[in-house]
């Protein structure tokens, strides 16, 4: 299953990543060779199989409801690469 | 004394007999990474002031006449995936470089108990995404038995074969533990998916990512099992099964033992001399009276595309966090908050990385996610039931570790065929399996690692096969020449 140019620059907008237009050939057709890569389980017949998507026989994990120790507000700002008002500082999101 | 020559456990009885100090031992390996780091380029960064003091504190322990944990004093480097408070935990990527931890991984906080001494950070793959540190932000890690030749997919296992550790703690999400560990003449342990909480590990596909050890020999391998394992209500996939002390399992007896060889980790896809050391390994065994089955894991050339589907989805979704908001790389030029994000990701990862990372996207969107992700899955379950399979026939499965030996960082190869070296690997880790890699040989002056595959939470098999197997043999006991040219 090919994807276009078109394709690979709306699943780089959902990855948020920027692929820049002049690598945008190439990224594509790098992207259709991973994709011929995986096309090859397509030719398993997989009819009645369940997926695994974890191996662990565990169905629930629950643990007490208990209040304990997180980070701390100074520990949380710690790696911040800008803070503001004793927050994180980010671009306007809104205009 | 060159003390970063011996194992864990040698060490131990060293220390407890007064023979030597932890402060001593500790002073010895910066001594060895000063001489050789430079070739190897095995450490991101390095702890010395941490690790002198818990080193005094072993040494007053000793003093007081205290007993002592089989770990305390040893001092162990950390793949940089695994979070020590305060410490950078950079996944060897320009997105996490200069990030300190803010808590302690579970790993860690046992290893503490242990009174364990904390040499650093180990050099790895960027967030272990490839078979190479090719790719790492710090500069590409060089193997202490050729300095030409690559040290897999991260630097912990060559850092311990040229004595700049006396053991390593790693992930395993592909084979990343057990790889360098052959490659670098090593003994590499992955314990069974659930055994060792992921907490404070970085995540790259959660549901195969496991931490394990690269030691010297099968005691240390089982020692330090012993003090990682266990129940930790912070990872959801923290199995509540009883830890064992596996270091019962380190006796000589493999008579009756069923050894069962898969035929497709023996075809013309793995080199031939490899392929005669792991021969000779198994005609050992046989000797040793285990009995030798011949079975069948039909599904083993899918598995790497498999993991490649499986885990660049898991990753595309875990990676989300980096976004250039709370901590990591920020492009501080953007103008709005989108712009910040989209920049920093496409600045702050590899290539290799974004590529995954795209791939990992597609295959998790609408109208894919069922054709590339659940299909996936499906053939994850194919390649499990040939283990029960198999397993029905056999106690432990022995393969090759790796197809080739530690190539030479000249060596042409597609990507295609690169990922692919994996397969001998991947298959445990899609399964969840317990696996340990033990050194079998040597071949042009490189080691070859042979890997023993066990049934799910049964470590104490392997480890009793591959101990076997080790004081039968002399190869665990051979030194890294840190020889060829970088």
């Amino acid at each position: 299953m090919k994807v276009t140019t078109q394709d690979v620059k709306y699943i780089a907008q959902l990855s948020r990543l920027n692929v820049p237009e002049a690598d945008l050939l190439e990224a594509t057709e790098q992207f259709n060779q991973i994709l011929s890569y995986a096309d090859i389980l397509q030719k398993l017949d997989t009819t009645g199989i369940e997926p695994t998507p974890y191996v662990l026989p565990i169905t629930n994990a629950l643990r007490k409801d208990l209040v304990k120790e997180g980070a701390t507000h100074e520990e949380a700002l710690l790696n911040a690469p800008a803070v503001h008002n004793d927050g994180f500082k980010v671009p306007r999101v809104v205009e | 004394m060159d003390l970063f020559k011996y194992t864990a456990h040698e060490l131990h009885e060293k220390l407890v007999n007064k023979e030597i100090t932890a402060v001593e031992l500790v002073n010895s390996v910066y001594a060895r990474i000063d001489e050789v780091e430079e070739q190897v380029n095995a450490y991101i960064s390095m702890s010395k002031e941490e690790a002198l003091a818990q080193a005094e504190k072993v040494d007053a322990k000793i003093a007081a006449g205290e007993a002592i944990a089989p770990l305390a004093g040893i001092p162990v480097v950390f793949k940089d995936n695994i979070n020590i408070t305060g410490q950078v935990t950079s996944c060897a990527s320009k997105m996490l470089n200069g990030v300190s931890a803010i808590f302690d991984a579970h790993v860690t906080e046992n290893l503490r108990k242990e009174d364990a001494v904390f040499l650093g950070k180990a050099n790895m793959a960027e967030f272990s995404i490839g078979n190479t540190t090719d790719n790492s932000f710090f500069g590409a890690a060089h193997n202490p038995w050729n300095l030409n030749c690559v040290t897999g997919g991260c630097a912990t296992a060559a850092a311990v074969a040229a004595g700049e550790a006396v053991w390593a703690l790693a992930s395993d999400t592909s084979g990343d533990l057990r790889q360098p560990a052959a490659y670098a003449g090593c003994v590499g342990l992955k314990p069974t998916y659930g055994r060792v909480s992921r907490l404070g590990l970085a995540a790259y596909a959660s549901s195969m990512d496991q931490i394990g050890a690269v030691t010297k020999d099968v005691t240390d391998a089982a020692t330090i099992l012993n003090a990682i394992c266990g129940k930790d209500d912070r990872d959801s996939t923290s199995w509540e099964v009883e830890t064992p002390d596996f270091t019962q399992a380190l006796v000589q007896d493999v008579k009756g033992l069923r050894i069962g060889v898969p035929k497709e980790y023996f075809g013309e896809n793995v080199d031939a001399k490899i392929k005669a050391e792991v021969e000779k390994a198994i005609a050992q065994y046989k000797e040793l009276g285990a009995e030798i089955v011949e079975v069948s894991l039909p599904h083993t050339k899918y598995a790497v595309r498999t993991f490649y589907v499986i885990a660049n989805g898991e990753a595309g979704a875990n990676f989300a966090r980096y976004d250039g908001v709370r901590y990591g790389y920020r492009n501080m030029e953007a103008q709005s908050a989108s712009d910040m994000t989209a920049r920093s990701r496409n600045e702050g990862f590899g290539e290799e990385v974004k590529l995954r990372l795209l791939f990992g996207t597609h295959v998790l969107s609408k109208g894919y996610y069922e054709n590339y992700y659940v299909r996936a899955m499906k053939v994850r379950t194919l390649i499990r039931n040939d283990f029960e399979e198999a397993f029905k026939q056999c106690d432990v499965l022995l393969t090759p570790t790796t197809p080739v030996l530690a190539e030479a960082y000249n060596t042409e190869m597609d990507a295609f065929a690169k990922y692919e070296l994996d397969f001998t690997t991947v298959t445990a880790n899609l399964a969840g399996l317990p696996a340990i890699t033990v050194p079998c040989g040597m071949v042009d002056g490189m080691p070859v690692g042979m890997q023993l595959i066990g049934k799910v939470l049964d470590e104490a098999t392997i480890l009793k096969a591959a101990y076997t197997f080790e004081q039968a043999t002399d190869f665990h006991k051979a030194m890294a020449p840190l020889g060829g040219n970088k």
